[in-house]
């Protein structure tokens, strides 16, 4: 775990795809009722422009560009979370 | 607001048994990363327990292969806010994140390690990735 006494994704930057156009990644925080609260997250909207494909290289590759300083997905809303340093740059 | 001194102390120390060079402020940054010549390795430190943790022994693992950065430098996030800021801005086409890692040679950011590279491995896995970046850019087969 890498923070112990956290959920074992607290800390970690995470790729959340959404079923929607929506991409996030940022660093996970915690999960709650609300869903799941990131931090320094960057947003991808594909039906602005750009895959995300490329938007979650990019970020692997340069970092996160943030956008937002804290976010809340819905859980709902949630299709896959992976760490970012499992994705390919 | 920077942490408590007392608080990051041992994580200075840390790097500084290292081998590592502390830049404080700006003015040393620019002393250090100004017209760089030759390699350097640029190691922005951070209180985070987990990823700093493991990022502070993979370097000092790392430093132990027979190919090395001429130099090591280090700012410290959160801390030396002026410092980290201003070291940013010599490798500003990657986003920060702390801890992380830029290699340069020639004032140019040859391989850079995001503190996504580092979160959740050993200091070994770690490690291994800064041997093979310093055989790539450092090696004596690294385009000068």
């Amino acid at each position: 775990m890498f923070h112990p006494g956290h959920h074992e994704l607290h800390g970690v930057t995470v790729v959340v795809e959404t079923a929607g156009p929506l991409t996030y990644v940022g660093r996970f925080d915690t999960e709650d009722a609300a869903g799941v609260h990131l931090l320094d997250v960057g947003v991808h909207d594909a039906a602005a422009g750009g895959t995300r494909e490329d938007f979650v290289r990019r970020s692997a590759r340069f970092g996160v560009r943030s956008d937002r300083k804290h976010l809340v997905v819905p859980r709902a809303e949630v299709a896959r979370i992976t760490p970012l340093g499992a994705m390919e740059s | 607001m920077p942490y408590n001194p007392a608080l990051v102390a041992p994580m200075r120390e840390e790097m500084v048994h290292l081998g590592a060079r502390e830049l404080k402020t700006a003015e040393d940054v620019d002393a250090a990363l100004g017209d760089q010549q030759g390699t350097m390795l640029v190691f922005v430190n951070s209180v985070c327990g987990c990823a700093a943790g493991n990022a502070r022994p993979a370097l000092r693992l790392a430093l132990e292969h027979a190919v090395l950065p001429q130099q090591v430098v280090t700012v410290f996030a959160g801390q030396d806010l002026e410092a980290t800021a201003r070291a940013r801005q010599y490798f500003a086409e990657y986003q920060p994140s702390s801890p992380s890692m830029a290699l340069l040679r020639n004032g140019e950011v040859v391989h850079f390690v995001h503190r996504h590279q580092i979160e959740g491995r050993s200091p070994q896995s770690i490690a291994g990735d800064l041997v093979k970046a310093f055989d790539r850019h450092f090696g004596a087969g690294a385009v000068a």
